[in-house]
């Protein structure tokens, strides 16, 4: 780990001023940036310490019923929320899929946007990464990439984001709130992820010196409350990244589809939101071949990128079975295993 | 090689205010931390910004009952209570937890009296090598304090995956980690019943 400048940030002005400096990071709950300078491939010349912030670790429901997420606010905090977890219960349902309980219970709702990809090839200072070095070229692309992407990836890279929490919030139209030098502005949590093109390297739509200082989630966004899950696969039974997951809700009325959502994850470098896939399905009464249909539309685009063709199958396959286990109404208490399609049913244990 | 001690100095906690900048433009200031661990209150002068609450634990405090493992936050052998919450120490800057109350394996029995999960690590067998046991016992604390489990396996066992056991006594924690719950929910009813 090289040496560097520490920063406490006594306000988000302060944060912003000692952030803006070249070579500066914000640090967090530091489970990926640690991580990531004990390998190298950070080598941040400035530490901002934001974890005093106390006006960035609430949650605040506002007058219109939509929720303000600080960007401090823990993994776990914001899962085990009461009235969070009955009104968003697929956030809910992916916070508690992804990481460990230590790590849910230091991981903030800001630093999960920003965490970089579980790419080994990036997180190998050996390896050409076009991401982590610009024009290096990138090893993925001839190495173990079973677990890459297979929508929206470039020549130049192949990488995934590993978040689950940015699943459920792409599909429930979630905006992020930044403060920067020039002010404060909001950016749609779909346009927050760039995909690679040519500059794999800009990951965000931050400018420079950004701070993410929450995460709103619309109030219209609870009329999914009833029908609404996050599965996600994984190569083990807890504490993996996806392979692949998807977040799918809907409204139903009279039996049929009013509205639907559904958005993939572990399939590209955002979370992969299909609005046609969901147009598909309006009006529609609910049934596997609607669902195996709509899965099918989310999936249209997809490529191999290497030896990961079995991912678009695995990928449509779970979104038709997340859309089904969405319309079959929203689990009365939090799975046991959360995300996990081995125990969909609560009381289903996967060890006999 | 002699091993080096530090005289840690008996000063009573305080509030530290210490000022925003601590390492300027690559200039060395020390920086004192105070942290109240096991109950004991310390003030901590660190010479590096580098330093993880681990390594701060196990080289400079000697309370080396908190493992090392992979030092990556995989394994979960590092796992501590920083203000009650279990986290990974490995993943977490020293400098990060300055105020906080921080629990450690030591800091868990009374005397000869072991603490109720750590009675329980026994009873049901929960180890064979013993390296992870710090870290699967003070997660298995944290875990008891959280509530989420409800005495229900499957569940601890989800809530217990952040430690990974190379002997595989997955089975002995899992019931040691029933134990301990059930234990918990006697005394907290002979309590309130009092």
């Amino acid at each position: 780990m090289n040496l560097f400048d520490y920063v406490r940030a006594s306000s988000v002005d302060e944060a912003v001023a000692a952030g803006a400096k070249p070579g500066a990071r914000i640090l967090a709950g530091g489970t990926n940036l640690v991580d990531l300078m004990k390998m190298g491939v950070a080598e941040p010349a400035t530490l901002v310490d934001i974890t005093r912030l106390e006006e960035l670790k609430r949650i605040n429901w506002l007058s219109d019923g939509s929720v303000r997420i600080g960007s401090l606010v823990r993994n776990s905090d914001l899962a085990y929320e009461t009235h969070f977890a009955k009104t968003f219960p697929m956030v809910a349902e992916a916070l508690l899929s992804g990481a460990s309980a230590q790590l849910r219970n230091a991981a903030t709702a800001g630093g999960n946007l920003l965490q970089k990809t579980r790419c080994s090839y990036y997180q190998d200072v050996a390896s050409a990464c076009n991401r982590r070095n610009a024009g290096s070229g990138c090893d993925a692309r001839q190495g173990l990439n079973r677990l890459h992407a297979v929508l929206g990836w470039s020549d130049h890279c192949i990488a995934t984001h590993p978040s689950d929490f940015c699943v459920p919030l792409a599909a429930l139209d979630a905006v992020v709130e930044v403060t920067g030098k020039g002010g404060s502005r909001e950016i749609p949590i779909e346009s927050f992820h760039l995909l690679p093109g040519d500059q794999p390297g800009k990951e965000n739509a931050l400018e420079e010196g950004e701070l993410v200082t929450a995460i709103r989630i619309p109030a219209d966004a609870s009329r999914f409350a009833a029908h609404s899950r996050y599965l996600k696969l994984r190569e083990r039974t807890s504490y993996a990244f996806a392979v692949v997951s998807a977040a799918a809700a809907m409204m139903i009325e009279d039996g049929r589809i009013l509205e639907a959502r559904l958005t993939l994850g572990a399939v590209a470098a955002k979370p992969w939101r299909s609005r046609e896939a969901e147009a598909a399905m309006i009006g529609q009464m609910p049934s596997k071949d609607l669902f195996d249909h709509a899965a099918g539309i989310a999936l249209r685009e997809a490529s191999p990128s290497g030896n990961n063709a079995f991912k678009i199958e695995l990928a449509r396959r779970l979104a038709a079975r997340a859309l089904s286990a969405a319309s079959a109404g929203t689990p009365t208490a939090m799975p046991a295993l959360p995300g996990s399609p081995l125990s969909t049913f609560s009381g289903d244990a996967h060890v006999a | 090689m002699a091993i080096q001690k530090f005289k840690l100095p008996d000063i009573p906690s305080i509030a530290v205010q210490i000022s925003t900048s601590l390492f300027l433009n690559g200039v060395r200031m020390s920086l004192s931390i105070s942290l109240t661990i096991n109950g004991d209150a310390r003030t901590i002068v660190l010479e590096d910004p580098r330093v993880t609450l681990l390594d701060l634990l196990r080289e400079r405090l000697q309370l080396t009952g908190t493992k090392k493992g992979c030092d990556r936050g995989q394994c979960g052998a590092c796992t501590v209570l920083v203000d009650g919450r279990r986290i990974n120490s490995c993943l977490t800057l020293a400098m990060t937890v300055d105020g906080a109350h921080v629990t450690t394996i030591e800091g868990l029995a009374t005397g000869d009296e072991l603490h109720p999960v750590q009675a329980a690590f026994l009873e049901c067998d929960g180890l064979q090598c013993g390296y992870c046991t710090p870290g699967q016992i003070m997660s298995a604390v944290g875990l008891i304090a959280e509530g989420q489990a409800a005495g229900d396996p499957e569940r601890v066992r989800e809530l217990m995956s952040g430690n990974i056991c190379r002997c595989g006594a997955y089975k002995g924690i899992t019931e040691a980690v029933l134990v301990a719950i059930e234990k918990d929910a006697t005394t907290s009813k002979e309590r309130d019943a009092a």
